[in-house]
């Protein structure tokens, strides 16, 4: 070891002051118009079209591109929001790869999809730049009031819907800012330029709809009040909690929770001030660890190294973006789960031992170790529900999460839930958009039936 | 290697390939940088009256339609004839030919519909040692207005009339390039052999306005707000003008006469239909305006390489072949039956051929078979019409298949010998014979 290595070696700017705003800028460049206009034309306007079977949210995609081919930008967009409202926020997190664009005939015949995320981001996009007033005008008011909890994609594509069919919102946001995972949880490179809070204003932008930040259920508000006091509840407050490695030494604080580190990353105004490990270890396999290894990276990492405990098709992290990770220079590592914690006289953490492991009908670990150096390692295995947050109300749980019908109702006459926060699902934005209109729907029809 | 060289009318080229009459043979600098690039000859741009020269408008002379990467698929223009005096471009014209012997050097005219003009530019025209003169009774836009071009072109008379004078007061060949913008092709060009000229060339640019500016509400290209039609040219065009050399090649009045194929002709295998369809030699121009002269370079190699692997040692090898295969409609063999066939293997499953033949054909082609997304061609209901094979977006997936046996469709035998509509019983003249 360098006689002047620090350990842990954790330190703010360890890039050139200039260097931030390159590496976090557009993970993939939006495309002009001349651009959209040749993809569009890629598109064969497929009959019973696969990508828009494989959407959750059942965009007309075919429809869209043509209205791009046509010029025809802001149709295009609203041929999206009419079924994803959030259609702009999907168009840059949207794992494509694994919906859309792996069943796009030109993928199957070409292996080059149409680019679909990146047209549906176009026309989105343009509509933002260019439409000036809201897609939507709002239903005369019906006096009903819905309470939503959680102003994430489930939360907003909700309360959007039911707005629209004029009955009175209240969102009730545990954070003080609007936007969920899209403003605190995603990759800053995939979501730029405040485009999660523009999305938000936009959303809002059809009206009778209020955010409450700072109100979270079971702290601020309970759900007995709730339920009391408006006519229906949506819950869609995602997993609150996350997962601890069950290591002695977990709660160094250079063991870190790797959520809680994007959403500080996504809200500094400053990313030079951000403290950033020399060497870095990631346990997990999902997007939170690819983004949480690729921004780090982007900070100045020298290297960062991603865990995992099985192989590279049981990630739950696409191929795609595991090689998004991998052209950044991060490391991925399969078949290793960690064993413990190395750390120094102080308790901070300065590297951990692994386990190799195999499949022998279960995972198990071989007895094979290997230690790496770690200035600060990432856990990154899992959030989960958080218990006691309903108070006196009863609601069937399925695996700790909420357990809904095709309807997206819980097991109480009053209450919907959708998002991260029920079981089932695939804690994928545009599935929790799909689960917030899909309540909505549900919830006009009880109000209005 | 295949002799691409040509003698049309007694005028020898090293390849059939000509630029046509308009702003690329203008000028001397223009057409010598032609003949550096390869090609065999030109025509030079319209030559009108000694006198003050025509003007062109000052704004924009083209406007085009594209496909969504901007590849040029539609031209039009409204420039007129050489807006140069006579005088230079006779000059030009002499040095050039000069300069370069052995490609054709063929003369655009146009003048008034009257006797004097025409024996006058004749006389100037020989004296530069140019091959032949092309009458040009096509350009629809500015000079008929004057009385010039399609005006005459569209006047079987006048194009009589003008090529006998043209035949009385010179020696030179004597092409007449003809208008597309009229009903049957065949007139002019029977018009043209009885007034005596050696060949036709066509076609002209058709009476177009390629679009309108939604803002100004102006035909583009605009001048100043307004518009006026063009002629409209580039690959676009070529069905239209195929059609066009196949009546004149196969009518009996106009069979054998020699014919210069133009419209639409960007590659070798566009220059090689219109031989096939009995021209002599090609003529191009939207695809030089596109990507410059070096495109002749792949057309000579192109039309070699096919030429070498038909067997093909010389254009007159294979000059017409197509032409006994153009008939009329009614002489078409209604026994031969086809059946779409769908290879499942290179079928990517688009649905394209099931929504066309759903909604606007005959609803013979699934969708879902056995609860899978499936396409398959269902023959009880396929007429054999060719729509799928043309709404495919993948090479030979769908292929047109003669079937024999029994049609499953009709349920009855198919004969396996040719038979057409003149001795079908349900042609009403047919029955009326059977009836007397």
């Amino acid at each position: 070891m360098a006689p002047n290595r620090v350990s842990p070696d954790i330190q703010a700017g360890r890039l050139p002051a200039d260097q931030y705003a390159d590496n976090f800028d557009d993970l993939h460049e939006p495309l002009d118009r001349h651009e959209a206009v040749v993809e569009a034309d890629r598109c064969y306007f497929c009959y019973d079209a696969p990508c828009q079977t494989a959407c959750p949210t059942s965009i007309d995609i075919p429809m869209f591109i043509r209205q791009i081919s046509t010029g025809n930008a802001n149709g295009a967009a609203r041929t999206i929001f009419d079924q994803n409202i959030l259609g702009g926020m999907c168009a840059r997190v949207c794992p494509t790869e694994t919906l859309c664009e792996e069943v796009c005939v030109r993928e199957v015949a070409e292996g080059k999809p149409v680019k679909i995320g990146l047209l549906q981001r176009y026309a989105t996009d343009h509509f933002l730049e260019t439409a000036e007033q809201h897609p939507y005008e709002r239903a005369a008011p019906t006096g009903k009031s819905v309470a939503i909890v959680g102003a994430g994609p489930a939360g907003l594509s909700c309360a959007h819907a039911l707005a629209r069919h004029g009955h009175d919102v209240t969102i009730f946001e545990a954070r003080e800012k609007a936007g969920g995972l899209n403003e605190h949880g995603i990759a800053a490179y995939k979501t730029t330029e405040n485009f999660a809070q523009r999305e938000v204003d936009f959303i809002t932008g059809i009206g009778g709809i209020a955010i409450r930040n700072g109100m979270a259920l079971g702290r601020d508000v309970t759900l007995d009040d709730l339920v009391a006091g408006h006519d229906a509840v949506f819950l869609g407050m995602g997993l609150p909690g996350v997962n601890d490695l069950g290591l002695e030494g977990d709660d160094a604080d250079n063991c870190i929770d790797a959520v809680a580190y994007i959403e500080k990353l996504r809200q500094t105004d400053d990313l030079s001030a951000l403290p950033v490990g020399r060497n870095i270890v990631v346990i997990g396999g999902g997007m939170t660890a690819i983004d949480v290894a690729v921004q780090t990276k982007l900070l100045g990492a020298e290297t960062v190294t991603i865990c995992y405990r099985r192989g590279p098709e049981q990630m739950n992290a696409s191929q795609y973006e595991q090689e998004v990770a991998q052209t950044h220079g991060v490391t991925i590592r399969h078949w290793l789960q960690p064993q413990a914690l190395v750390r120094n006289d102080d308790g901070a953490v300065t590297g951990i031992t692994l386990e190799y492991t195999a499949m022998n009908g279960k995972l198990s670990g071989t007895g094979e170790t290997v230690t790496l150096d770690a200035d600060q390692v990432f856990k990154a295995i899992g959030q989960k529900p958080v218990e006691g947050l309903f108070g006196g109300v009863s609601l069937d749980l399925s695996g700790g999460r909420i357990f809904t019908d095709d309807d997206r109702r819980t097991s109480h006459d009053k209450v919907w839930a959708g998002g991260d926060c029920i079981a089932g699902g695939e804690d994928l934005t545009v599935v929790a958009v799909e689960d917030g209109k899909i309540a909505a729907a549900s919830i006009h029809k009880r109000l209005t039936g | 290697m295949a002799d691409l060289h040509t003698n049309f009318l007694g005028v020898s080229s090293p390849n059939p390939f000509w630029l046509a009459s308009a702003p690329p043979t203008d000028k001397q600098y223009n057409v010598e940088r032609a003949f550096e690039a390869g090609w065999g000859g030109v025509v030079w741009k319209t030559l009108g009256e000694a006198g003050p020269p025509v003007v062109n408008v000052n704004g924009p002379r083209y406007g085009a339609i594209w496909g969504p990467d901007r590849r040029l698929l539609g031209l039009n223009n409204i420039e007129l004839i050489t807006d140069r005096d006579l005088e230079v471009n006779l000059r030009e014209i002499e040095t050039v030919k000069k300069n370069w012997p052995d490609r054709a050097m063929i003369v655009s005219l146009m003048v008034p519909c009257e006797e004097e003009p025409w024996k006058n530019i004749l006389a100037s025209v020989e004296q530069t040692g140019a091959d032949a003169v092309e009458l040009n009774f096509g350009c629809p836009h500015g000079m008929s207005e004057r009385g010039m071009g399609s005006a005459v072109g569209q006047v079987p008379e006048y194009i009589e009339m003008v090529a006998r004078w043209c035949k009385q007061h010179s020696d030179l060949p004597v092409i007449v390039k003809l208008t597309p913008n009229i009903t049957d092709i065949r007139k002019p060009a029977e018009a043209a052999k009885r007034g005596g000229a050696d060949a036709v060339s066509l076609i002209n640019t058709i009476n177009s306005i390629v679009s309108v500016d939604l803002d100004s509400y102006s035909p583009v290209p605009s001048i100043d707000g307004k518009g006026s039609h063009g002629g409209y040219c580039g690959p676009a065009v070529k069905p239209i003008a195929l059609s066009m050399v196949s009546e004149i090649a196969r009518h009996p009045e106009t069979h054998g006469m020699p014919i210069s194929g133009i419209g639409g002709i960007q590659t070798w295998r566009d220059a090689a239909e219109y031989i096939a369809l009995g021209c002599g030699t090609v003529q191009v121009c939207t695809a030089a305006m596109t990507y410059g002269f070096k495109i002749v370079q792949e057309m000579i190699a192109g039309l070699e390489a096919w030429m070498d692997e038909k067997g093909h040692a010389t254009i007159e090898d294979f000059r017409g072949m197509a032409v006994p295969n153009v008939t009329d409609w009614q002489y078409l063999n209604l026994n031969y039956v086809t059946k779409a066939r769908i290879n499942q293997d290179l079928c990517i499953s688009c649905g394209r051929c099931h929504i066309a033949c759903e909604d606007t054909s005959h609803q013979a082609i699934t969708n879902m078979v056995d609860g899978v997304r499936k396409f398959e061609v269902i023959d009880e209901e396929c007429v054999g019409c060719n729509l799928c094979v043309n709404v495919c977006p993948v090479d030979d997936c769908i292929t047109m298949e003669q079937i024999s046996g029994t049609d499953p469709r009709t349920g009855k035998p198919i004969d396996p010998d040719y038979g057409n509509w003149t001795e079908h019983p349900n042609n009403p003249s047919v029955q009326r014979e059977a009836a007397e």
